[in-house]
């Protein structure tokens, strides 16, 4: 056993314990820790946005470009000082011109991406033969995925009731969909359990120095 | 009282306590139930790598902050292990805030095992904020997006960086990521338009997700959670974090397959009491 004499370690070890001691029961330590993690993280993040957003960004190359200053800029900075009229009611609205151009700028680059990323893609990917000579696995695998979809997206077919043919052919869909949220729960144990094993690791290894890596 | 009965009314603190008991115990054993064997998505992840010239650059993005460490880091550290084992050379960005400081780490650990030099051989551009944007930008020129190196050093004056313009100029994008943005945008927002090969580690929570991405080719190879970062590790033969923890993550799931069993057993008497229903 090697105890860490870093301070740093120490105290994440005795915040993550006190998280843990949640799992007990709701308790004072716990709340300290949950009231520390909302004040640290929202005062973190406000000093890394401007020391990496703003301050390169905007007010470095506004302010202090010397000779290749972008004037440009003043722009955006009107944008952002904007935003800030939400606080006074009666200007509120001036905000709108830089949420607009948000709204404005982010669905075009989704859509677009969606579309080339997603939509296109993903039909091309479903076009597949259905009989591969000399490979049963993959004419099986095919088969498995086209059924899967067509029935998938007929379960989605709202525009007449699920009876008779349809209503079988959905039901198929829903089987399908039962497995996908399997898969999907199977993998969030997963994940969970491995970030409970992060957290052990280090107050095993890096805290109290039992265990060699 | 029967044992369905007594099993209903079990504290959930036990099952707390025994599948902290799992995880504990394999780590300080250090037994082994299982060899990790690598599958075919974690085989695409390496060979995507192994089929580089050496000296072409790749993007490795790291989008993730401490919050999933136990999952992205190992496959963050075991693939810049791979590339630089390769002399391939890599140009870092983080699309998280928590990023940069995670990409140094492993650059600090992977760069003095195989002497390589930061700035020549690698660079760390650091964070940019506006996610899809920035990709889209980068597109168009990296330079341009991200003017500085994370220490402030202008791109200009960084070797690794010359002839470095745009997507055209890169080999492979490497994605370890944590959710949004992440994988999924890097696949739409430059796999799409600037055809570059993708590779992907991603945390298991998301890995469903990606699978269409995979069978349709947009991914060459995805690493899913901590069991995908393991395979890898197996297969760039430096075995770390997520190879130590696959026992006590094996040991957990069977607790918890047999605890839904045990329980779904448990609730069938009350289910047939109500008729079914």
């Amino acid at each position: 056993m090697h105890l860490s004499g870093d301070i740093g370690v120490w105290i994440a070890a005795l915040l993550t314990l006190g998280i843990f001691s949640f799992l007990y029961k709701d308790n004072p330590a716990y709340k300290l820790c949950e009231h520390l993690f909302v004040g640290v993280s929202a005062g973190y993040y406000v000093v890394l946005n401007y020391f990496s957003v703003v301050r390169p960004n905007l007010l470095d190359p506004l302010f202090h470009g010397g000779a290749h200053t972008d004037f440009l800029l003043v722009i955006p900075l009107g944008l952002g000082v904007l935003l800030f009229s939400r606080f006074f009611p009666k200007g509120d609205w001036l905000s709108r011109w830089s949420i607009a151009l948000i709204l404005g700028v982010y669905p075009a680059l989704r859509i677009t991406g969606f579309g080339q990323g997603d939509f296109v893609e993903q039909i091309h990917g479903t076009m597949l033969p259905l009989w591969v000579p000399g490979h049963w696995g993959t004419t099986i695998g095919n088969w498995i995925l086209i059924v899967g979809l067509l029935t998938t997206l007929i379960f989605f077919f709202f525009s007449k009731e699920h009876k008779g043919a349809l209503g079988g052919t959905a039901r198929v869909g829903v089987y399908f969909l039962m497995v996908s949220f399997g898969a999907s729960y199977g993998y969030t144990v997963m994940a969970r359990i491995s970030l409970l094993i992060g957290r052990v690791m280090f107050l095993l290894h890096d805290w109290l120095g039992v265990l060699h890596l | 009282m029967s044992f369905f009965a007594n099993l209903r009314r079990l504290d959930r603190r036990w099952i707390f306590l025994a599948i902290g008991l799992l995880v504990v115990v394999p780590l300080l054993a250090g037994f082994h139930i299982a060899p990790v064997l690598p599958g075919s998505r974690a085989k695409g992840f390496y060979d995507a790598i192994e089929k580089l010239p050496p000296g072409s650059t790749v993007v490795l993005a790291g989008d993730y902050d401490p919050g999933t460490i136990a999952e992205n880091y190992p496959m963050h550290l075991a693939a810049a292990r791979q590339l630089m084992a390769r002399n391939i050379k890599i140009i870092a960005v983080e699309l998280y805030p928590g990023g940069p400081p995670l990409a140094d780490r492993v650059f600090r650990i992977a760069g003095a095992e195989y002497h390589k030099q930061e700035r020549i051989d690698y660079v760390n551009l650091g964070y940019k904020s506006g996610n899809e944007a920035v990709m889209s930008q980068m597109g168009s020129s990296i330079p341009v997006t991200f003017p500085a190196d994370r220490s402030g050093v202008p791109v200009t004056r960084i070797p690794v960086m010359k002839g470095i313009e745009n997507f055209g100029q890169i080999a492979l994008l490497v994605s370890i990521s944590a959710g949004y943005p992440g994988t999924k945008e890097w696949v739409q927002q430059v796999v799409s338009r600037y055809h570059v090969p993708m590779i992907a580690g991603v945390t298991a929570v998301s890995a469903p997700e990606y699978y269409p991405y995979l069978q349709a080719g947009q991914l060459q190879g995805l690493l899913g959670g901590m069991a995908g970062g393991a395979e890898y590790e197996v297969l760039v033969k430096h075995e770390g974090l997520a190879t130590r923890g696959m026992d006590a993550q094996s040991l957990a799931h069977v607790f918890i397959a047999f605890m839904i069993l045990l329980g779904n057993l448990a609730a069938l008497p009350q289910r047939s009491a109500k008729g079914g229903k």
